[in-house]
């Protein structure tokens, strides 16, 4: 059974209509991409799963639960946990309260030890600056502790948007890397990306989504091969 | 621009700075006014005591900014600024003896001119300004070239002159209130009812320079033995420290007058009303500058349910106070709803309309028959503990004290709690506190609230030490001293409030000239400590580590 699912969703900014009628499933322990260029509705939709904005029709369901009446603060305890786009660390606070406060939910504080532990791990910079600014650190840095603090709410499903945007090549592929790694060991990924190439690569569906639908859909090897996507997202 | 132009360009421009400065100051009357005091009786005026100030400062920079590191052309420097400063004001004096001004600027009197003449007429007057200037560049110029140690002195210890002096409306009366020989003897030695004696501020800066140089050899040793100390013998350290501070709170208004008592429990008010400002926009971030709304809530609630006037309800001053704090509460929830969609200057334009929609209500004769009116509301009873009639501003003060240490106390245990780390995250970052599962819909309604809530306590307090409410005692004055004092004492820092506090609001009340320049003398110091302390004066670490991390930061990768 799918684990989420978008079923005709619409949506709505005032009256420009940014999603139409968009269907989207996420299997258990998938990766899935939704690429599309800028403005095509990508982060829309995101914003649509972790409720900042309500569909005007549709609906999303979370193992087979209806989201719609939950607000955005709610839907994050059901296990849907957003990494936003520029990653949006706490600047002034430091890299531990970072952590802390991804976890912000949670009541089970050992736990909360556990996850901290294996995020320092996984990323060891962050370990080696846990009391420093989250602000001064580095692009790439900042990009793994927004992931980090994502981690800490212990989420069933990992919504990230556009994780390589601004990042140096080299850390991009480092970035790609964690995700695998995070796919590794069970972890539900929807990702959002303009790097249509990486995203297709890493994910195993695909979708492309443009002007508000989803033009395409597939597995993620064919996408790699599609004339139009190839010409379209890939610069060929 | 050829090379020899740009080297006394600083010079010049910086003194020119100085010279406006000083003439404006001079013109809306501050000199003037500020001249019937004195720091040194008979010596120096305070008003003058400003202008040399602001010209030493402005030459100091101006050495400090000379493009070259030559040591004569910076102390030529500072020597033009000063120059440029005195020429400025020497210009503006011949100007104004020559030619009636003063229907255009008011403040160009002769008595001005005679303060700034050093009270000498014609030509040696003039000469004697000039001459002014030009000792106060050489004396900057001069300091620049000092080593840290003899500048740090020099300057701290004329900063001790110029704040004993400034204080002496505080200091004398304590002293006096002994009324012991030694004391008072000490007392006539130091001061006269004008300002320190010569003999007394000579005094003060050998005992200053004595001290300090005592602490400057030792400060190493005794920090180091300190931090050398077992980790429980430190804090037991700090436990004592902290009585030591308690008994001083507690024994503070037996040595006080009746007059610094009041200001002090004006200094009070404004703690609390900070204290919760502080929750607000320090901890949530909400920029509210209709916050003298909730006092005024407090107040009128306290007056209606206490004052015999109007309803008559004869509650006494404890049953009405938490009455009063739940509607505070309760109005800041009211506030709140209609806000909450709103962020930064938005939100400051609302509550600032909120502000004086509840002033306007209260004054309006519609509302006259339940609140008073223009009138207000008086024969608000005092507090009465056990029998014992709170009626002395002191006894004002204990009243004050045990809020002010609730309110601190519940503020510190907010901070720390989940409460406290979600406005955090709010005041960072609303979408994404959002998207770690924060509800911002009850975060910022629980920080207005209880915000609030400390505004109505400091409101009640405030209706009961007066015994009268008027409208027109909540004008959006109150807001704005408020937002100065969390800005100024340093945004998210309990001690800096209560700095905040004392400076902003208890100075003007013991220099009673300042009064009529309040404002200007707060825009002055917004601007100063926005540009050379944006963290404020006694910061939160946090902010001092957001203020100054590239540096911090840059030590942390060296080392």
């Amino acid at each position: 059974m799918a684990m989420l699912e978008l079923r005709n969703v619409h949506a709505h900014y005032g009256k420009i209509h940014a999603l139409k009628d968009i269907s989207i499933t996420v299997n258990k322990g998938e990766i899935v991409t939704l690429i599309g260029g800028n403005g095509a509705g990508k982060s829309t939709t995101l914003k649509t799963i972790s409720g900042t904005l309500k569909p005007s029709a549709g609906q999303i369901f979370l193992d087979g639960e209806d989201l719609g009446a939950y607000p955005a603060h709610e839907i994050v305890t059901k296990g849907i946990v957003q990494v936003p786009e520029g990653r949006r660390v706490f600047g002034q606070l430091t890299v531990l309260e970072n952590l802390d406060l991804g976890a912000f939910t949670s009541k089970d504080k050992k736990r909360d030890a556990g996850t901290i532990e294996k995020i320092f791990h996984m990323f060891p910079r962050l370990a080696e600056r846990s009391k420093q600014l989250a602000g001064t650190l580095s692009g790439g840095e900042q990009q793994m502790l927004a992931m980090g603090r994502a981690l800490m709410a212990a989420p069933k499903i990992l919504l990230l948007d556009e994780p390589s945007m601004g990042l140096a090549p080299v850390l991009v592929d480092s970035v790609f890397d964690t995700i695998k790694a995070l796919h590794a060991e069970g972890t539900t990924i929807l990702l959002v990306e303009q790097n249509a190439r990486m995203a297709l690569k890493t994910a195993s569906r695909g979708y492309v989504i443009q002007t508000g639908k989803v033009i395409l859909e597939d597995d993620a090897k064919k996408l790699l091969e599609n004339e139009m996507v190839k010409k379209a997202y890939m610069g060929d | 621009m050829t090379k020899a132009q740009s080297l006394w360009n600083q010079g010049v421009k910086i003194g020119a700075i100085g010279g406006v400065s000083v003439l404006i100051i001079s013109l809306i009357g501050m000199v003037e006014s500020f001249g019937k005091r004195d720091i040194i009786a008979g010596v120096l005026p305070m008003g003058v005591a400003i202008a040399l100030i602001i010209s030493i400062l402005a030459a100091y920079m101006a050495a400090k900014k000379t493009p070259i590191s030559d040591k004569s052309i910076q102390f030529a420097n500072a020597v033009v600024s000063g120059l440029v400063i005195s020429g400025f004001l020497a210009a503006f004096v011949m100007i104004g003896r020559s030619f009636n001004i003063r229907e255009m600027l008011v403040g160009a009197s002769p008595v001005l001119y005679s303060i700034l003449t050093g009270g000498v007429a014609g030509a040696g007057g003039i000469f004697l300004l000039l001459l002014t200037g030009l000792l106060c560049g050489a004396f900057a110029g001069i300091l620049y070239m000092l080593r840290d140690l003899p500048r740090r002195l020099t300057v701290n210890a004329l900063l001790t002159i110029f704040i004993l002096g400034l204080l002496q409306e505080l200091i004398l009366p304590i002293l006096k209130a002994w009324d012991v020989g030694m004391i008072n003897y000490l007392a006539g030695l130091f001061y006269t009812l004008n300002g320190l004696t010569p003999v007394g501020a000579i005094l003060s800066v050998v005992i200053f320079c004595i001290l300090y140089l005592l602490w400057n050899a030792n400060q190493g040793a005794i920090k180091s033995k300190y931090a050398a100390l077992p980790k429980e013998a430190r804090k037991k350290s700090q436990i004592a420290a902290l009585i030591v501070l308690a008994v001083i709170l507690i024994v503070l208004p037996q040595f006080l007058g009746l007059f610094l008592s009041e200001v002090i429990t004006i200094v009070g008010l404004y703690v609390l009303l900070g204290l919760g400002l502080n929750i607000v926009v320090g901890y949530a971030g909400l920029l509210d500058l209709g916050y003298v709304a909730f006092f005024a809530i407090g107040s009128y609630v306290v007056a209606l349910l206490t004052s015999p006037q109007i309803f008559a309800f004869g509650l006494n001053f404890w049953q009405a106070l938490p009455i009063a704090v739940i509607c505070g509460i309760l109005a800041g929830v009211m506030l709140g709803i209609p806000v909450l969609k709103m962020r930064g200057d938005y939100l400051a334009i609302a509550t600032l309309g909120f502000g004086e929609i509840i002033r306007i209500l209260v004054l309006s004769d519609f509302l006259r028959p339940w609140l008073g009116g223009a009138q207000g509301i008086g024969s608000i009873p005092n507090p009465n503990l056990f029998g014992f009639q709170m009626v002395k501003p002191q006894h004002i003060y204990y009243l004050l004290l045990a809020g002010i240490i609730l309110v601190i106390f519940i503020s510190l245990r907010l901070k720390k709690s989940k409460i406290g780390r979600a406005w955090m995250a709010m005041r960072e970052d609303e979408d994404v506190a959002q998207a770690m599962g924060i509800n911002l819909v009850a975060t910022k309604l629980l920080a207005f609230a209880t915000g609030a809530g400390f505004s109505a306590l400091s409101g009640a307090i405030f209706a009961s030490k007066i015994g009268s409410v008027y409208p027109h005692s909540f004008n959006v004055f109150i807001s704005i001293n408020v937002v100065c004092i969390v800005i100024i004492g340093g945004i998210g820092s309990l001690p800096g409030i209560v700095v905040g506090a004392a400076v902003l609001m208890g100075l003007p009340e013991l220099l009673r000239e300042f009064a009529e320049y309040r404002m200007f003398v707060y825009g002055v110091a917004l601007v100063i400590v926005m540009l050379l302390r944006p963290e404020g004066l006694l910061p939160e670490a946090r902010h001092k580590m957001e203020f100054h991390d590239e540096t911090e930061a840059g030590a942390k990768t060296v080392a």
